[in-house]
């Protein structure tokens, strides 16, 4: 029985082996479905509700490439990934593209052998305790219990900020968010840390969320963005101006609703060049004109995204803050659509 | 029509022609020439052939995966190396036994992995004999209800997976012991027991022993481990005197205070002359400072590891107890030994014979289940070569060889103890 | 004469001694209690806190367990119906039970299928565990992988019938050639299966249909306490005929295939299965051909398998040890070779004696398939320390969570071990 599996899996290795070097888009295109890796439950950001369907903002990043590769923004395969598995399950095959609130730094690009498209997510690290702890800065955690999790660049910069601050600590590692919270709730850590969004979603979840602080200090720069594998240019490409289209859409005031009337009617060239209306952007990357209307016909430009998943009026409320567009004062700058 | 010709073949080759064929043949084994197909049916020739098919498939098949691994790496751009072994970890560690920080390389990281494996590995196997031998010891009790809690305690414990029991044992311990915040304040709703012994769910702090007169360091601690084997020495060799003079005389005479006062008085001496004194646990800032820290997940994976192999010990004990025929129990109190000294003298000897093979196999199973730390975030050699280490360098393939070595080592040496104690048992039987 | 007696003689007794009362042969609860409770005072001692303790643990358990509620939707409601009382919080178990047992992506309008191949599984091992049963069931054994793969994967139906047809080929090549030789039969036989799975995979690529029967389900998404069962069964059944060839190559008289089958025994015993299921996720996929996308689920069944044949070919180590020498000789004194004395006289009498040892690593396999959960794939546990725990609805959830699974693998391994108390009867009955 399992031979026929593996006899299976060659045939289909054997057929596609000419294809096998013609990279990722095709496969994607042959398959039919994205292979997106997303965290295993970061309410947010990627999470299963309780029908077994994913939402969140890294999830909305997945459908939108989906949309514009594939047409159907629910061909996606999600693919649960934990700290550990995450970039092995990239560097195998096994998914197309990382969607998982991962930090952009030299060692991943570099050593790793990854591509990061690009980041959506401006972020930093920092530190969530209970308010009756009494603490209003990170300064005053000399001595204290931090839960973290494991294998992320989180234990490496809380090291080199207590080292910095002459301070020390007690590091709790946890294999899962969930399992720090239940750490952290009960009291066998002072202090939680992850990335401040991470933080913020976390709360949201708690019985009590005003019982507990944020701490003001961010300790770290983490861009966090979705990524492919090294030696694949046009795949990433597409994910790269995929991720561009929906940024440049919120700037150029293009939503899921006014899409199509935008498409027929606009006189802003690079909307029509956005939306496929003019020039041959889409046929570019090797996809058709419509590949940027449909990822922000299903999706929503990347303030819509933003608001759903994790804006203020959702329990989470972050701010839009650095995630801003550059002309509202923040960081978020597309390329232009030419 | 040829003549019957019987040749002999003599010791120096010649031929020599017997004559006519009546007389008494010898016939020479039939020599027959070599065919290609008595390489599979002769037995002479088949286990060599065997043998070569089986080591040029073996040699194929390693080639094919080879070929497949390096075509794989050069294909993602990867190399094998281990130079990340020298590199900075980058990462603190809660519980270990060395001096590390995070400046410390991946391999100091390694070893503080391997040290903590060791401390919670042996920890593990004392506690794990004691329960075991207390559980299966009081399964032959005459008591029916303490019988069948045992009974209980073991069939719950051996088929429920020892990750979920890891995982229960820490909740538990996590949602009933105290933070250290609840120590604080006029009201406290917990407070140190005896003042000395503070059991939070962080873990335990213990009054740490510490040396004011001592030479500092580990050489203190190697005065008094050498201080007690020397009294074990001694107390052996008043043992010897002793059942040599009961052999002779068959008077024996008194050993016990002579002992007590062997293994007790120069270890107090010594701890004496150096300085001991008790460094107590105090709750200042966040934590307890000062004494011992014995962190939680330590307690919680040794408790674990020890009361789930401390059932299938258990089990051991019973089998080996029940292994000894009940003549020699009856053959012992018909000679008029009391029922403690049956089980010591008699009972006992015996059946540990039995016990202690299949022991040991459980003292294997304890460490390698001790690879279950990192569901509970305590720092052994998965958790930091495994773990952090390989997510953090991406070093997956030198970092996991790394790992089942270690293993491996640990394995083969207690096998090799095994080996030796079996062998040392089998010369005693005749 | 008796008068010199009379005074030498200190005492003589003359009335008889009054008849004592007789023993005692009551039965009954309170002699019952008595003996087996209260026999001495260290026993009583025993039994008082004993009696203690079971009292505490039930009086903290039972109230919560009754209590608990079954019908709510969040954790937040179940603490506001409870209004501050301890009770559990069942309702998880109502409203996950499906994830809990067949993981969170399998299509639920499909749980049929996994729950017929779980009945048929009764069905397909009965006759292997009850031996009286008639032999004909064997044919339902036989026949049973590939029903359970065609029913789990679904797909084409063309790759079961192929695989199926492959060991009919070679068993039909082997039954024409095996009068030469036992070797050129065996090795002709499994060339002939190769061949015909080789040509079978590529028909059944041509002849697969655009629309299968039965909805093909990737292995990516099996999980839950089905993936478990589905990895113990297959793991078990798969390495018993892999550790019966190790066990007969480890005490062959051919040196290479002898040291060959003691090096990957020994360390393959030697290390945790954590880091065998290491090297499933992240090292074996770079043996493979580049480009061959081996799914997760085929990886980590190849390294239990490996482990668990280590392990059943050192209990049938020690059942092959444990037959006397004569029956070895006796079988050559018949003239039998190699394959045949093993297949005639030495393995049958072997497996029956290792029997026992083989159930008890199949528990212990079975447990440690909860593993997997470490490389995260979500069976049980990884679905309890995953999806459901880092749900809004459901975060804080434990005790009911940990003890629903604790409880699954309870009835399972349970019986298992009765089944193997029965056997061990019913096989030491024969040797009578």
């Amino acid at each position: 029985m399992k031979k026929s599996v593996i006899f299976g899996a060659l045939t289909v290795a054997g057929l596609a082996a000419g294809a096998a070097a013609a990279g990722t888009l095709d496969d994607v295109k042959a398959r039919g479905k994205l292979n997106c890796g997303v965290t295993t439950g970061l309410v947010g950001f990627a999470a299963p509700d309780a029908n077994g369907e994913w939402k969140g903002f890294d999830v909305a990043v997945c459908r939108a490439v989906a949309a514009a590769v594939l047409g159907d923004a629910s061909a996606v395969e999600f693919v649960p990934t934990t700290g550990k598995t995450r970039f092995t399950a990239l560097a195998s095959g096994e998914i197309d593209m990382l969607a998982r609130n991962t930090t952009w730094t030299f060692s991943r690009d570099v050593d790793l052998k990854f591509d990061f498209v690009g980041v959506n997510y401006y972020d930093g690290q920092g530190f969530m305790v209970p308010k009756d702890l009494g603490v209003s800065s990170a300064k005053d955690l000399d001595g204290a219990t931090v839960c973290i999790q494991t294998g992320t660049t989180t234990e490496l910069n809380l090291a080199d900020f207590f080292r910095a601050n002459n301070i020390n600590y007690e590091p709790v590692p946890i294999e899962t968010n969930a399992e720090a919270q239940q750490q952290y709730l009960a009291g066998a850590c002072d202090v939680f840390t992850t990335d401040a969004s991470g933080l913020a979603a976390t709360r949201a979840t708690f019985e009590d969320p005003a019982g507990h602080t944020l701490l003001p200090e961010i300790i770290s720069k983490e861009p966090l963005g979705p990524l492919v594998r090294h030696g694949d240019n046009e795949w990433g490409d597409v994910v790269r101006w995929t991720l561009n289209a929906l940024i440049t859409a919120e700037e150029l005031g293009v939503s899921s609703a006014n899409v199509g009337e935008m498409a027929s009617n606009t006189n802003n060239p690079e909307i029509a060049r956005l939306l496929g209306t003019e020039g041959t952007l889409g046929e570019m990357l090797g996809l058709d004109a419509d590949w940027a209307k449909r990822a922000i016909e299903t999706q929503g430009n990347y303030g819509e995204i933003f608001a759903k998943n994790i804006g203020e009026d959702t329990p989470i409320g972050l701010a839009r803050g650095l995630n801003a567009q550059w002309t509202d004062g923040g960081l978020l700058y597309s390329p232009p659509f030419r | 029509m040829t003549r019957n010709h019987v040749t002999l073949k003599v010791a120096n080759n010649k031929v020599r022609d017997t004559g006519n064929s009546f007389m008494t043949t010898f016939t020479d084994p039939p020599t027959e020439s070599f065919r290609l197909s008595m390489l599979l049916n002769d037995t002479r020739y088949r286990s060599g052939t065997m043998q070569a098919i089986a080591a040029i498939l073996l040699a194929l098949a390693l080639f094919y995966l080879y070929s497949n691994l390096s075509a794989n790496l050069k294909a993602a751009g990867l190399n094998i190396s281990f130079d990340f072994l020298g590199s900075p970890a980058g990462y603190d560690i809660n519980q270990t036994l060395i001096d590390y920080n995070s400046q410390s390389s991946n391999l100091q990281a390694a070893i503080v992995g391997i040290l903590n494996t060791l401390l919670v590995a042996s920890l593990a196997c004392i506690t794990a004999t004691v329960f075991g031998v207390l559980a299966g010891v009081l399964r032959l009790s005459n008591n029916w209800l303490v019988r069948k809690l045992m009974a209980f305690y073991v069939e719950i414990f051996r088929n429920i997976p020892v990750l979920i029991w890891v995982i229960i044992i820490f909740t538990i311990m996590t949602a009933v012991l105290p933070g250290p915040r609840e120590f604080r304040g006029d009201n406290a709703t917990s407070s140190m027991f005896l003042d000395l012994f503070a059991f939070t769910n962080r873990g335990v702090y213990t009054p740490g022993p510490q040396f004011t007169n001592g030479f500092g360091g580990a050489i203190d601690w190697l005065l008094v481990i050498a201080v007690l084997l020397a009294s074990l020495f001694a107390t052996r060799a008043v043992t010897a005197s002793a059942n040599q003079k009961q052999a002779d005389t068959g008077v024996r005479p008194k050993t016990l205070w002579v002992n007590l006062a062997i293994w007790f008085l120069p270890v107090i001496a010594l701890l004496t002359i150096l300085g001991l004194t008790w460094d107590v646990p105090e709750l200042k800032g966040f934590n307890f400072s000062g004494g011992l820290k014995i962190g939680g997940p330590l307690i919680a994976l040794w408790f674990a590891l020890s009361i789930y192999t401390g059932a299938f010990i258990a089990e051991n004990v019973r089998a080996g107890i029940q292994a000894v025929s009940k003549g020699q129990t009856e053959a012992a109190g018909a000679l008029g030994l009391r029922p403690n000294r049956v089980m010591s003298l008699v009972v006992l000897p015996q059946a540990l014979r039995v016990i202690i093979p299949p022991l040991i196999s459980q003292y294997l199973n304890i460490t390698k289940n001790s690879s279950l730390a990192i569901a509970v975030g305590y720092a052994d050699i998965t958790a930091t070569l495994g773990g952090i280490t390989l997510n953090q360098t991406g070093r997956a393939i030198e970092c996991i060889l790394l790992l089942m070595l270690f293993y491996l080592v640990i394995s083969l040496v207690i096998s090799a103890v095994m080996n030796v104690y079996n062998n040392a048992m089998k010369l005693k039987e005749r | 004469m008796s008068d010199t007696h009379a005074q030498s003689v200190a005492f003589v007794r003359d009335t008889a001694i009054p008849p004592s009362p007789a023993p005692s042969n009551a039965a009954g609860p309170i002699k019952w209690m008595r003996d087996n409770l209260f026999a001495t005072w260290a026993n009583a001692l025993l039994t008082v806190a004993s009696l203690y303790v079971i009292f505490l643990v039930l009086s903290a358990t039972l109230p919560w367990i009754f209590g608990g509620l079954w019908t709510t939707s969040s954790l937040a409601e179940c603490r506001e119906v409870l209004q501050g009382r301890s009770a559990a919080c069942f309702s998880v178990l109502t409203d996950r039970w499906n994830q809990l047992l067949f993981g969170f992506k399998y299509p639920v309008d499909l749980y049929w299928r996994p729950t017929v191949a779980f009945v048929l599984l009764f069905v397909a091992g009965a006759p292997v565990l009850f031996f009286d049963l008639p032999r004909k069931l064997l044919i339902v054994t036989a026949l049973y992988p590939f029903i359970a793969y065609y029913l789990i994967w679904g797909g084409t139906i063309w790759t079961p019938l192929f695989a199926l047809a492959g060991f009919g080929v070679g068993y039909y090549v082997y039954s024409m050639l095996v009068h030469r030789s036992f070797a050129i039969g065996f090795f002709g036989g499994i060339a002939a299966a190769i061949v015909a799975w080789i040509v079978g995979s590529f028909l059944a690529g041509a002849l697969a249909s655009e629309t299968p029967f039965l909805e093909a389900v990737p292995s990516r998404d099996m999980g839950g306490f089905m993936l478990n069962m589905m990895l113990g069964v297959t793991c078990v059944s798969l390495s018993l005929p892999i550790g019966i060839a190790l066990a007969l190559g480890r005490q062959s008289s051919m040196p290479l295939i002898k040291v060959v089958c003691v090096v990957f025994i020994e360390f393959i015993r030697g290390v945790p299965l954590i880091t065998l299921l290491f090297v499933a996720n992240v090292m074996l996929a770079y043996f493979f051909p580049p480009g061959s996308g081996v799914d997760l689920f085929l990886r980590v069944v190849i390294m239990i398998t490996m482990f668990s044949s280590a392990y059943i070919a050192e209990v049938i180590r020690g059942g092959l040890a444990a037959l006397p020498k004569g029956q070895y000789e006796a079988a050559d004194s018949l003239g039998l070779d190699y394959p045949q004395a093993m297949r005639l006289i030495i393995l049958p009498q072997a497996l029956k004696i290792s029997i026992p040892g083989i159930v008890n690593i199949a528990v212990g396999l079975f447990k440690d398939t909860t593993l997997v959960s470490v490389i995260s794939m979500f069976d049980l546990v990884g679905m309890i320390r995953g999806p459901i725990l880092a749900s809004t609805d459901w975060n804080g959830v434990y005790w009911e969570l940990l003890g629903f699974a604790a409880l699954l693998f309870f009835v399972v391994c349970y019986g298992i071990s009765q089944y193997s108390q029965w056997l061990e009867r019913r096989l030491a009955t024969d040797h009578r």
